[in-house]
Parts: structure tokens; sequence; C-alpha cells
């Protein structure tokens, strides 16, 4: 696989000479997630993904927040950064900008990216950092051992919520519309090729890629997404969208518009999705081009050092309402 | 022996009593020798009172006098016209020798309305001069500021020299000619006070044309308007029989060299861009605006051309994080803010802590807590800069005692926060912030170098002999530990706010390590010490019995007042704190040194709670939090007072 860079998300960033290969990208730390945690497919498939890419293992940064999901960064031997709860958009921004030899990747779940996080969340989308986001969502904090998270479906039971929840969820997919994210998806950890699909795209797009992965947690909320994996009904629920290709939903039928400037048709989508699962649109819903936070940052920075030339201290202290005392 | 500032107000008193008005005639006007004057413009909040205050600051830093402000400014952008809460103040003292402070007092008050009047003039002491602008103190205006009667008119401002014009009538008359509507005609009035200032203080006045010149470039009505009301003003000054002398004050000696007039917020602005330069680490700032922080914001956001980003994040904690981000990425991350913004930071600041990063946060304190005075000073944030973590989470404190200094203090916390992997709290204040000095241009090619010593190569050697990178490995000297950045081929690693094993840094919730970390932080922030001076007294005979120790913003009024005191012929010793954690190393003998130890603060004693805890000597605390800075008399009065209860 070769990846044109001229455009992508990884402009500016070095690709490795020598070839490398899932092993370059395992650390040796141990995993510790619970078995049959959907996080491992995930990781499996990233691993898998990163050789394939081309870039530099150095010029690779993971960041994370708190979480199941945020321990990902400790299984990649690329750089990476654990972080707090809810600030990895934000530490990411800052080394993003600064840094666009990088290519920086920030992993969250749904309480990390979507409760505490919240705010950092829909600012880097809306500001379009050149990031890539994967959104690790299964509905329930599970580090925390099984309370209620804002994905969770009103109603449901857990140790905070023993009558039930009255929380009512957020729809990450219709929440990185609403912020008008450049580039938005949704999969499943079972389904590595998709997985690896929609990976490719969203690390390629220049902009924040927000990727929702319904990943299950089998020890806090198993089954979650059984409906969406179960060979009989999969299928009938499963909603592909690819951009330029008909889409079909009981009676109604479309082309879909990945590249449409206006997010409405995309919002639109993302309310099939509702608890019963009835209609689970997965794949790309909005992918467009709109200038980077980043880019136009470091693009001022040169323009004035263009225009004016490189800043030179002496001049800058003496300002120009200076006196000489004899 | 009488503080210098009575002397004045006697000669102010004199020169009044021999050259009244109707004695003037049409001889050429008299000019009086001043050493010192404190000037206080007042006025709504709307009127350009700090404009005003900047401009005759920079027309007495360019004149060589020696000089210290005080911008004094509501909260609100436009409180109600006329109201008290609406006024603003900027105070200015100038010198033909050195001072510390912007006064206690001013000589002279200009209010431009009853509100400015009423607000201020409790501030002052018989045979001040008050000018004020009359055409407001009319029935509604004077009701609005809370006067029964005119007080220009019912003898309550008798003690003062009243010095009474309509202002706004004779502006508006002055810029007839451009035919603006009478409300931007009345605007150019503080343009008039200027320039009749101006006159009276022999200010020149070339800087103050051509910055308005500068100023209203695309505004030709405007910009002729406020040079006419300008020079109307000063030729007011030289024509009006209501000025019987004008004022010199000469220019003060200064050690020889490049200055200029300088700002706290300025200052450090410079320091970071200085700190940036000379260690080849572009400046990444990460903010949310925040009052008196803002213009460190702002100023540089001008500064692109040194590479510098800024980025106005979506709240304090992106904003502390983003620079963090950019530490991680081998950028100098900087983070500004207030006190309610440290409250919000504090989580990141505690993850550098845990990742060992380089890290400057700026606390530009005001009045605490919660929203408290956004606009008034206080130093009420040392025990939170210093404790406000979860954990054993030890920073560097550092402070800066002057506006000018400022400069050095950013590139002292910059230095330590490069060189031993750490965020550095930098507490500056509101009056720090607002204040404005002359300050000594430094040669910039002699300013310290910053060496971050990034790791470039593996330095672990296993058993078998594998070279790998282990991110915990310390400096044996400073305990810094080896800083790779991304990017770095062969250096990959993960760093995290979990626990660290010693070392090669992976995980670890051994019980031993974690006491072993814990240990190193704190050691390593103790090394600090080894690279900062000893704590210099100043104590001119050397016998004392009496240390002022001091930190922050308060050097200014605890200098002036031991001035004072020694000018009595009583000794006391003064030293001053820049490094608040770790302390210079002999501090601890400093204080035992002396029979007593006074600390002033702005705050309810937490430097004496440091060094009461750490040293047990019992310092003598003297607090206030007004939300002004102390004034050199009241301190003047505490140290004369102690001095005595010594001697009894």
């Amino acid at each position: 696989m070769t990846t044109d860079v001229t455009l992508s998300g990884l402009r500016d960033m070095p690709m490795s000479e020598v070839e490398t290969s899932r092993k370059d990208f395992t650390s040796d730390q141990e995993v510790r997630w619970c078995p049959g945690c959907g996080d491992y497919i995930i990781l499996n498939a990233v691993q898998g993904f990163l050789p394939a890419l081309g870039l530099k293992r150095e010029n690779i940064v993971f960041v994370s927040g708190i979480g199941c999901s945020s321990r990902f960064p400790y299984y990649l031997d690329t750089f990476g950064m654990h972080s707090i709860h809810g600030r990895a958009p934000a530490i990411a921004t800052g080394l993003a900008t600064a840094r666009p030899d990088l290519n920086v990747w920030v992993v969250t779940g749904d309480g990390d990216a979507l409760s505490i996080g919240g705010n950092h969340l829909i600012h880097a989308m809306r500001r379009n950092v050149n990031l890539t986001i994967l959104l690790f969502n299964n509905r329930i904090y599970g580090l925390t051992k099984g309370q209620y998270s804002p994905t969770s479906e009103p109603g449901k039971i857990t140790k905070s919520t023993p009558a039930g929840s009255v929380d009512y969820p957020f729809n990450p997919i219709s929440l990185a519309l609403g912020a008008e994210a450049s580039f938005v998806a949704r999969t499943l950890d079972s389904d590595r090729a998709h997985l690896t699909e929609v990976l490719q795209a969203a690390v390629t797009h220049r902009g924040t890629s927000l990727i929702e992965i319904y990943q299950n947690c089998p020890i806090f909320n198993d089954g979650a997404f059984d409906v969406l994996k179960d060979k009989d009904q999969a299928e009938g629920r499963l909603v592909r969208l690819r951009h330029g290709e008909k889409v079909q939903v009981g009676d109604r039928e479309w082309v879909h518009d990945a590249h449409n400037d206006n997010p409405s048709q995309a919002f639109e989508i993302s309310r099939l999705d509702d608890a019963t699962m009835a209609h689970v649109p997965i794949g790309i819903f909005r992918q467009v081009e709109r200038p980077t936070y980043d880019d136009q940052v470091r693009e001022q920075v040169a323009q004035a050092r263009a225009q004016s030339g490189e800043g030179e201290l002496a001049a800058l202290l003496s300002g120009r309402d200076s006196w000489s005392v004899a | 022996m009488w503080p210098i500032c009575h002397n004045l107000r006697r000669r102010l008193e004199s020169t009044e009593a021999i050259m009244r008005p109707q004695e003037m005639g049409s001889v050429a006007k008299q000019v009086q020798q001043l050493d010192q004057v404190v000037i206080r413009f007042a006025g709504d909040s709307g009127d350009g009172m700090q404009l005003t205050g900047d401009r005759f600051t920079q027309e007495t830093a360019s004149f060589g006098n020696d000089l210290s402000t005080l911008p004094n400014f509501p909260a609100e952008i436009r409180a109600p016209a006329g109201t008290l809460p609406g006024v603003s103040s900027f105070q200015l003292h100038f010198a033909d020798h050195d001072i510390l402070t912007p006064g206690d007092t001013p000589h002279v008050l200009v209010a431009m309305n009853p509100a400015a009047l009423r607000a201020n003039v409790a501030d002052l002491e018989a045979g001040a001069t008050i000018i004020v602008d009359t055409h407001d103190f009319t029935g509604r205006n004077l009701t609005r500021a809370g006067y029964a009667e005119n007080p220009l008119e019912d003898g309550s401002l008798d003690r003062f020299h009243v010095h009474a014009f309509d202002l706004t009538g004779l502006t508006v008359a002055s810029v007839k000619q451009f035919g603006l509507s009478r409300k931007d005609a009345a605007r150019a009035k503080n343009m008039f006070s200027l320039g009749m200032l101006s006159w009276l203080y022999g200010r020149p006045v070339d800087s103050t044309r051509s910055f308005l010149e500068q100023r209203f470039a695309n505004a030709p009505d405007i910009r002729d308007a406020n040079l006419a009301a300008f020079n109307a003003g000063w030729n007011f000054g030289e024509t009006t029989e209501g000025f019987a002398v004008s004022y010199q004050i000469k220019p003060a000696p200064m050690r020889s060299g490049r200055y200029r007039n300088i700002t706290g917020n300025l200052a450090l602005s410079y320091g970071l861009v200085a700190a940036s330069v000379r260690s080849g680490l572009p400046l990444f700032l990460g903010a949310y605006p925040i009052t008196p922080a803002s213009d460190i914001l702002h100023e540089l956001s001008k500064h692109k051309r040194f590479g510098v980003v800024t980025f106005q994040a979506e709240d304090e904690i992106a904003g502390i994080g983003a620079a963090l981000g950019a530490s991680y990425g081998g950028s100098l991350g900087v983070t500004t803010t207030s006190g309610p913004g440290i409250s919000l930071k504090s989580e990141t600041v505690g993850l550098a802590v845990s990742l060992e990063l380089p890290l400057v946060v700026v606390d530009v304190q005001r009045g605490g807590p919660s929203t408290g005075l956004p606009t008034k000073t206080e130093q009420a944030d040392l025990l939170q800069a210093m404790f406000g973590r979860n954990g054993e989470a030890p920073v560097a404190i550092v402070a800066p005692q002057s506006p000018g200094d400022c400069f050095d203090a950013a590139l002292e916390a910059a230095r330590i926060a490069v060189t031993y992997r750490t965020p550095v709290l930098l507490l500056s204040d509101g009056y720090l912030a607002n204040g404005s000095e002359p300050w000594l241009l430094p040669d910039v090619e002699t300013l310290a170098t910053i060496e971050p010593n990034f790791a470039d190569k593996p330095n672990h050697e296993t058993e078998t002999g594998d070279h790998s990178f282990w991110p915990y490995q310390r400096d044996p000297q400073t305990l810094a530990r080896a800083w790779a950045i991304p990017g770095t081929p062969g250096l990959e690693h993960r760093i995290g706010g979990l626990e660290k094993a010693d070392g090669h840094g992976n995980i670890s919730y051994e019980p031993a390590n974690h006491d072993l970390m814990v240990r190193t932080r704190q050691a390593k922030i103790d090394r600090i010490a080894d690279t900062i001076p000893a704590l210099e007294v100043d104590d001119p005979h050397g016998d004392a019995a009496m240390l002022i120790l001091g930190w922050g913003s308060t050097y200014g009024p605890i200098g002036s007042a031991c001035r004072r005191l020694r000018q009595q012929g009583m000794q006391v010793a003064q030293a001053h704190l820049r490094h608040l954690n770790p302390f210079p190393s002999n501090l601890g003998e400093v204080l035992r040194a002396y029979d007593t130890v006074v600390v002033p603060e702005m705050n309810l004693g937490q430097l004496s709670l440091l060094v009461r805890a750490k040293y047990l000597v019992d310092v003598v605390s003297y607090n206030q939090v007004r939300g002004q800075p102390f004034s050199a008399s009241e301190l003047e009065d505490v140290f004369t007072t102690t001095l005595k209860e010594m001697h009894s």
C-alpha cells in the first residue's frame, strides 16, 4: 500500500527508508486488558496497519487520557504519552501545532472523550487540528468498575444507577458533526478489514479525524454490540456508508455524499442510530477539506518571517521609545 | 528627618504662598524646582485616564526622571458613567532621584468629574493640589457621585489647592474647527488635560504628538482634534492665570546605558521571548484570557517573527495541556493565567511534575478567593503554587520584584524549567503587571544561555550488551532526567502520569520504587538551590538587629520604608526572595542572624508560614489584603514600632 502524501495528513512527516513490520511497533510491555476485551483487536489492527503507513516510527506519537483504552500507547513502540483524564486532545493540539513532522494520534474512550474531556474534544474538531482520534466506545466506565457513561442507554442499570440511568446519552457521531469535524467515521472492533480501511482514510485526511469504534467490554457491558456482530442480524442492521455508493434503509435510497460541505445530510444519517440499533450506519459519514488550525498557525509564523525577517532580540527589547543615559 | 514627600509638600505650599495669581500680572511665570511629584489622573473608565497616564509616563521617562506607576481600574469595562464604581485612575511618581514606589499619597489629583474627585480625595493630604474639570459639577452628576452639595463651593476642599477649570468646555472650543459631534469633541479632554499637565511639569511633548499621529492615522479628524486639544491644553497652562508657576524636576542620575519604560507584563513577555532565543527552543504559549494576565497573550501574539506560537485555548486546562504537549515536542511550553486559572491547571501541573517536562506556569496574582478582585493586586497564591496539587508534587517557584525585573524572573523560570525538566511557577501580580518603571536594557549577548541537552542516543546498556533508552535515567548533578523528543530515532519510549520505575520508566507499582521516585523528584527540586545565588542582605552598616524579609512586588514599598528608617538614623536590614522554592541555601543562616525578622505580605502570612515551618524562626508577620500595594509610610510605621518594641 502506498500513500499519496501531497495533500494528506501525512505531509511533512518523514517516510521510513526501511520496511517495518508489526514487530517494530510492538513494545516490550505486557498487555493488561481483560481477556476478551475489544481493545486487543483494535491494538492488533493498529499494529498491523502502522507498517503500511510507511512513516518513520520515531515520528509517530500516541497520546491518551485515562481509562482502559488510554493504556494503548504503552503497547506501541512509538513515542507516547499516557496523560490525564480527558485532556489528551488539548495536549495533542499543542504537540501537533508545534511539530508538523509528527503523526499524532489520540486514543480515548467514551468517558474520557465525551464526559470529562468533552470540551477539548469538540474544540479540537472545531479547530480541525491535524490529529487522528480513536474513540473507543463501550458505553460503560470500565477502569472504575462499571458506572454508566455518557453513551450508556437510558434506563441502564449499573453500580451507580441501581434504579436505572436517567441520563440521556450522546451520539458521538452527531456530536462530531455538530462541531463540524472534517472527518467523522464509525467502525466496529470486530471488523478488522473495515477498521483498517477507515484508519487508512482517517490518518491520511488532513485535519481532525474522529473514528468512533464500537468496542465490547466483556466485564461490565458484555454484548453491547452483539446484534451488530451476529451473522444473521448484522447485515440487516448495519448501514454501510461509502462515498458515491448507494445506500438503502427501508424504502429510502440515496447516494452517499461524504464530501458535502454542509454536514446536515451526514447528521441526518447519524440519527438513524437509536437505542434499538435497528439501523446503525458505519463507515465515513463526512470527509471534507477545510484549512487546519495548525497549518494556519505555522503559515502565520512563516509569513511574519517572510515579511519582516527573523526577530532580533535587541531591537525588540529597546522598542521605539528608548533613551540613553550617559 | 522628614521623608522626602513631606519636604515636597512644604515646598509646594511655600511656592503657592508667594505666587498668588493676582500678583502675577503679565510677568513671565516662575519655574519652581521640585525633587519629586506624585500625580494621580482620575476619571470615568471611558475617559481615557490610562492612556493619559501612559503618555505622561512616556514623556517623563524620556525626560530622564526615575518613575514608578500604579494604574487602578475597575473590572467592569464601562461601569455607568459618573458613578464611583466607574472611576479609573493612574498614579505616577517621578523624581530627580532613585525611587521604588508609585508614591503613597498624590501631591496632585487630576479629577475629570465629581465621582473621580469623591473616589480619590480621601487619599490626599492637606496642602495637595487638585486640578478639576468643573464641567460635570452639576445637579444630577453630583448626586450620581453621592454629593449633596457641590464640593467646589461648600468649602469642603479648603485644605487643598484647587484649580477648577471647565476642561470639557475648553476642549470642545479648541477642536471646533474639525466639525466633530459634541460627544467626540469632548472625548479629547484627556489630551487637553495631558497638554496642560505637560506644560505644568515641563514634559517633552514630541513623543505624544507622534503617538497621536500614529494611533489615529486612519481617522484624520480624530487625529487632528486630539493634537489640537493637546496643544490647546499646553497653551492654556502657559497663559491661564490659574497656574502661577510651572515646575521642573531634574532628570535622575541613573546608571549609564539605554533605557525604556516597561510594564511587568511586557517585561515578562520579553523575558519569555529571550528565553526562547537563548535556549533555541521555540516558544509556545497556551493561554485562556484572564485579567490581569491577558496582556502577555496579546504581546506574545505579536512576535511570530521569533517563531512564537500563541494558542488561545478553549479553557485554562487546555491552555496548559497544549503547552505541555508542545514542551513534550521540544518547545518552551508556557501557560499564563491568574489565580482561578491556576486552580484549574493544577492537575496538569501535577502531570508535568510526573512526566518531568519543562513548563513555565505564569500566575499574575490578583485578589482572591474565587473571582475575587480581578483588577486588584494580592500575593495570596504562594501556598497554592507550593502545595496546590495531589500527592507529593514539588515545583520550583520564582517571583519578580519590580516591573522590569519580570524580564529576569521569566528568564530564570525558563532556565530552571529546561535544566531540571520541571514545571516552574512564576508568581507575578497585578501591581507588577500593570505598573511600570524605567528599565535598563540588558546586553542580549550576556544573557544566560539555556541548554536543553536533548538525549540523542541510547543511555543504557543491558547485561546482554544491548543499548536502549531510559527516559528516567538522571544527570547525577542535577537529577534531571534524560529528555528525548519525538522524532529522535531509536529513542521511542512512553511516559505517563502513572508511577514509573526508576531508570527505564515503565509503569511500576513497587512500593520501594514509589518511595524512591517521590524522594527523587523532591531532591531534584531541592538541588536547584545549588545553582541559585545566596540571598543578599542589604544592611548598610552591618549592625541591624531587625531584618525585613519580602518576596514579589512588595520590594518597592519595603525598600522605600527601609530608606526612610535609615534616614532617621535607625538600623534595618532588607532581604528579598527571588526563589520561593527552593529557598536560597543561606536563608536559614540569614534569618537566625537577626533578633527580629518582619515579613510583610499582601496575604495572611504565607511566606511566614513557610519559613517558620522550615527554619523554626518565629518571624513577625505583617499583612494586608486591600487589593493595593503597601504604602511606604505604612511599612515605615510598622518597622519603626517593631524596632521600638525590640528596645523596650
